[in-house]
């Protein structure tokens, strides 16, 4: 138990990516197939930013009156690469959503099997 | 549920339980709360003298890494052109039939809108000094635009000034940074501008130009995907 609440925050991102490549390799609707990435997105995510995490650290922010002192804050590096990241994984889903909906004008259907003939 | 109980399921899982048992073993490895990268401390250490804005993940962001945020930018840029590029050959236009929203959606919607844009300009004007910045202050002005079309029916948003206020915005970014090689110093994107003092509103350099130039930028991206998707289902 004392693994657990020391690792919890990886445990939790791996089990989003785990849970995030399941969804893909094994579902065949393609708006939970684009469900799953953004699922296996958001592990990536939370694993970035737990790697800077420091214990009982206060955000990478300065303000007037409070004495933070640099090595009291958490590294500000993951937390400026996820925060574009989130961005752009939200903008990565508008565009697999799209070439969804091209794809259900073309077949009249979203089930990957019927498309493609075959799964894997 | 069906699918997990098939052979392929089976398949999956097993190797899937053999990545996941590979990255564990060597993500436990990593002692949990104790960020020891140098180049962190370094930017802990030396980003309030070296860039004058208190929020350190916005010294990164339009500071330290900005050429970066450049590449950031181009990517969320070709991924809204790929979006109506590919929505733009549609062949289907069947005009549905379109349910007025309620009145509390409506009324919400006119309420609401100017109040999320205030929040935004709010969140990437401030990006220096407070939580917030560039791009979540466009993801929030695009949200905004959400609400208009799912309540205010009729409104649209013009394509074109869309299209203008982010090509505009973009090229600024670029402008800034050249400007910066040619006033400031010998690279790309140096903070040119005086630093100021600390805690105004004025200060940090170019960065709050960046963050308003980011924010517009992802502004009217977002605003463009949401009216292409729903032009789409119309």
């Amino acid at each position: 138990m004392i693994f657990l609440s020391e690792y919890i925050y990886y445990i939790g991102a791996i089990g989003l990516i785990f849970i995030g490549l399941l969804i893909v390799l094994v579902k065949r609707n393609l708006i939970k197939v684009v469900i799953g990435i953004n699922v296996l997105d958001t592990g990536v995510n939370l694993f970035l930013i737990s790697s800077g995490y420091l214990k009982g650290g206060t955000a990478p922010i300065y303000s007037p009156g409070s004495d933070a002192a640099p090595s009291t804050m958490v590294d500000p590096v993951p937390q400026a690469l996820v925060l574009t990241a989130i961005v752009i994984g939200a903008s990565v889903l508008a565009l697999a959503l799209s070439l969804g909906i091209k794809l259900y004008d073309h077949y009249e259907t979203l089930d990957l099997e019927e498309i493609r003939g075959q799964r894997w | 549920m069906r699918d997990i109980l098939s052979f392929r399921g089976f398949v999956a899982l097993f190797l899937l339980g053999i990545i996941v048992a590979g990255i564990s073993s060597a993500v436990g490895q990593i002692p949990f709360g104790q960020p020891d990268s140098e180049v962190g401390q370094l930017y802990l250490e030396n980003g309030l003298q070296d860039t004058g804005a208190p929020n350190l993940v916005t010294s990164v962001v339009a500071g330290y890494r900005a050429l970066d945020t450049l590449g950031e930018v181009v990517v969320l840029f070709v991924a809204a052109t790929g979006l109506s590029a590919v929505l733009a050959t549609s062949k289907r236009r069947v005009e549905r039939e379109l349910e007025d929203a309620s009145l509390v959606l409506k009324t919400g919607c006119r309420i609401f809108f100017p109040l999320i844009l205030l929040f935004g300009a709010y969140l990437f004007i401030h990006g220096h000094l407070t939580p917030g910045g560039g791009f979540q202050g466009g993801a929030v002005i695009g949200s905004a635009f959400l609400l208009v079309y799912l309540g205010c029916s009729g409104r649209r948003v013009s394509a074109d000034a869309a299209g203008a206020i982010e090509s505009l915005s973009g090229f600024g970014f670029v402008f800034l940074g050249l400007l910066g090689l040619l006033v400031g110093g010998s690279y790309f994107l140096s903070n040119f501008l005086p630093k100021g003092d600390l805690y105004e509103l004025i200060s940090a350099g170019i960065f709050p130009l960046i963050y308003i130039l980011i924010g517009l930028k992802v502004g009217s991206e977002f605003a463009g995907i949401v009216d292409s998707m729903i032009e789409e289902s119309k």
